[in-house]
């Protein structure tokens, strides 16, 4: 096709939406960037070279990846079933199962973590669940530790696993898994090899989201473990909110800037990946 | 059915009860402690009463930052859907190099961190000069409903066929009434959802508007995190089980319009 491109005014309509958000998102993130790589003589390192050098801020990072790897673990090990479940499902089981998973996702974070806070206590559900069903032989505290913080961040963002997996499996052809079946391919094989390809790019999406996510929380750390425990996104807010030390607030930030984009460009290229070889 | 797949089977849906109940915990939690008696979250509670709603009203500053919250939630999912309506339509019509990046753009702002985003605001607003939390606040929430509305409107409208508002005004319309009797009427839907989600969006934020609050002016979620951090009682469960409730009451207004399962597909 020769097609020169010639303007066309429909364009105009875009031109309102592109000048706020460029210079009201685009520029604003890209001089919060810029600032963290200048000092007065220009370019420089220093601002993360001295981050990086405080042993204390390797325990922040590592806090930061460590907790968002088990939440997102969390997410896909009980996502990806409830996933298969919702597609299968039909009718009124279908309808309650998709209130489930969104008026949570529409109810603010404070209101869960707060609910969250009550369920993880000495008395709470989940210490009475472990005790009853023998796995602990007392009642123990669960806020205030790495164990609670996953099991609420991993309740606050389980539909950001679902949703994407339920609408990759939505278009995956069902034929598919009875073909192999009557060609002779074994359950386990069915699985691995027909099964879990097809969900692939929406394992790739739900698990980029709720790690990203993760590594950024912020109200659910702060309520669920306290201040002695530390991750980028809580120094972050304290370092603008108490401790009124904005250079160190701007390089957390933009580490955390980074992190999300390389998150988003992983699953980009392994998302890519799938399309090619198929 | 073998027996592996049939023990599958069964573990998947044992696996998604369970996740629909580990789902609803913290909502329950919050309803049943807010008509709870006692004020030390006892679960179950001994007793049950209706003081922790009576006393909403004399929690200081409850309704002023609830009052600014929809204040901010109606204004920026206004202009989002005014400009974001625009420009979906733009990039759903145009034919323009460049259209998948513009649209890739005006999602963006939800791949990013939200403390991310209300530091680059913060530092920018400052910069400017702008002191005004109410307007910072509106202007940093455009920039968060707009993904939504972009992102909802721009597949309605690839998927509308815009033929229908050719064969309308060969039939007689004018090109205002052609988008008046044809095209609203068929994205209403699309138009409301994406609506609610953005104004949904902007009431629970408080990643950025944390860093705009002061003393006189918060938001909802901002003036309950005070709360709940300084004197947790059974009300801050009170206003959570109101929220609950709105919110299951606009998405059952979503499912009578447009069902539910097209929202979680799109």
């Amino acid at each position: 096709m020769t097609t020169k491109l010639r303007f066309d005014p429909v364009l105009l309509l875009a031109v309102p939406a592109a000048i706020y958000m460029v210079i009201v998102f685009a520029i604003p993130v890209l001089w919060l960037v810029a600032r963290g790589f200048m000092d007065a003589d220009g370019f420089t390192l220093s601002n993360y070279i001295k981050f990086l050098s405080e042993p204390f801020n390797w325990v922040v990072i590592g806090n930061t990846l460590r907790v968002a790897f088990w939440t997102t673990v969390v997410c896909l090990a009980l996502g990806y079933p409830t996933a298969v479940a919702l597609a299968r499902s039909k009718g009124a089981v279908q309808v309650a199962m998709l209130i489930a998973i969104i008026l949570p996702l529409s109810v603010g974070v404070v209101v869960k973590t707060f609910a969250w806070q009550i369920v993880l206590r000495r008395d709470g559900i989940v210490a009475a669940l472990l005790v009853a069903t023998g796995v602990w032989d007392e009642p123990k505290l669960l806020l205030f530790t790495e164990h609670g913080l996953v099991m609420g961040a991993a309740n606050v963002f389980l539909p950001f696993m679902i949703l994407p997996i339920y609408s990759v499996l939505k278009l995956a052809d069902p034929n598919l898994q009875d073909a192999a079946a009557t060609l002779g391919a074994p359950p386990v094989f069915r699985f691995f090899n027909v099964a879990l390809p097809l969900a692939m790019p929406g394992i790739i999406g739900g698990v980029s989201i709720v790690f990203s996510l993760a590594t950024s929380m912020y109200v659910i750390p702060s309520l669920l473990i306290g201040d002695r425990f530390q991750t980028l996104a809580t120094l972050t807010g304290r370092a603008f909110l108490l401790m009124r030390n904005e250079a160190l607030g701007a390089t957390t930030a933009t580490i955390l800037l980074f992190l999300a984009v390389a998150i988003v460009a992983c699953s980009a290229l392994l998302s890519r990946g799938k399309g090619d070889s198929r | 059915m073998t027996l592996t797949e049939r023990s599958a089977n069964i573990a998947v849906w044992v696996i998604a009860a369970a996740t629909v109940v580990f789902l609803l915990t913290p909502l329950v939690v919050a309803v049943v402690v807010s008509f709870g008696s006692s004020n030390l979250f006892t679960l179950p509670p001994p007793g049950w009463s209706m003081r922790w709603y009576q006393r909403l009203m004399n929690v200081r500053g409850l309704s002023s930052s609830l009052l600014v919250s929809v204040q901010i939630a109606a204004v920026a999912t206004f202009v989002s859907m005014l400009i974001g309506g625009m420009a979906a339509t733009a990039l759903a019509r145009g034919r323009f190099a460049g259209r998948e990046a513009i649209a890739a753009f005006l999602t963006s702002p939800l791949m990013l961190p939200g403390l991310v985003l209300g530091i680059a605001f913060l530092q920018a607003f400052r910069f400017a000069g702008l002191r005004d939390v109410w307007l910072s606040l509106a202007l940093a929430h455009v920039v968060i409903t707009i993904p939504y509305i972009a992102r909802t409107l721009y597949s309605a409208l690839t998927l509308f066929d815009f033929s229908l508002i050719d064969a309308a005004r060969t039939l007689g319309c004018s090109a205002p009434q052609a988008v008046t009797r044809v095209l609203i009427p068929n994205l209403a839907p699309a138009f409301l959802t994406s609506g609610i989600f953005a104004f949904l969006a902007s009431m629970d934020n408080y990643a950025v508007s944390i860093f705009f609050t002061n003393a006189w002016t918060k938001t909802l979620p901002i003036q309950m995190l005070n709360l709940v951090e300084e004197q947790p009682d059974p009300t801050i469960a009170a206003i959570s089980s109101l929220l609950i409730g709105l919110v299951l009451l606009l998405l059952l207004l979503c499912e009578r319009m447009v069902g539910l399962r097209k929202i979680a597909e799109m």
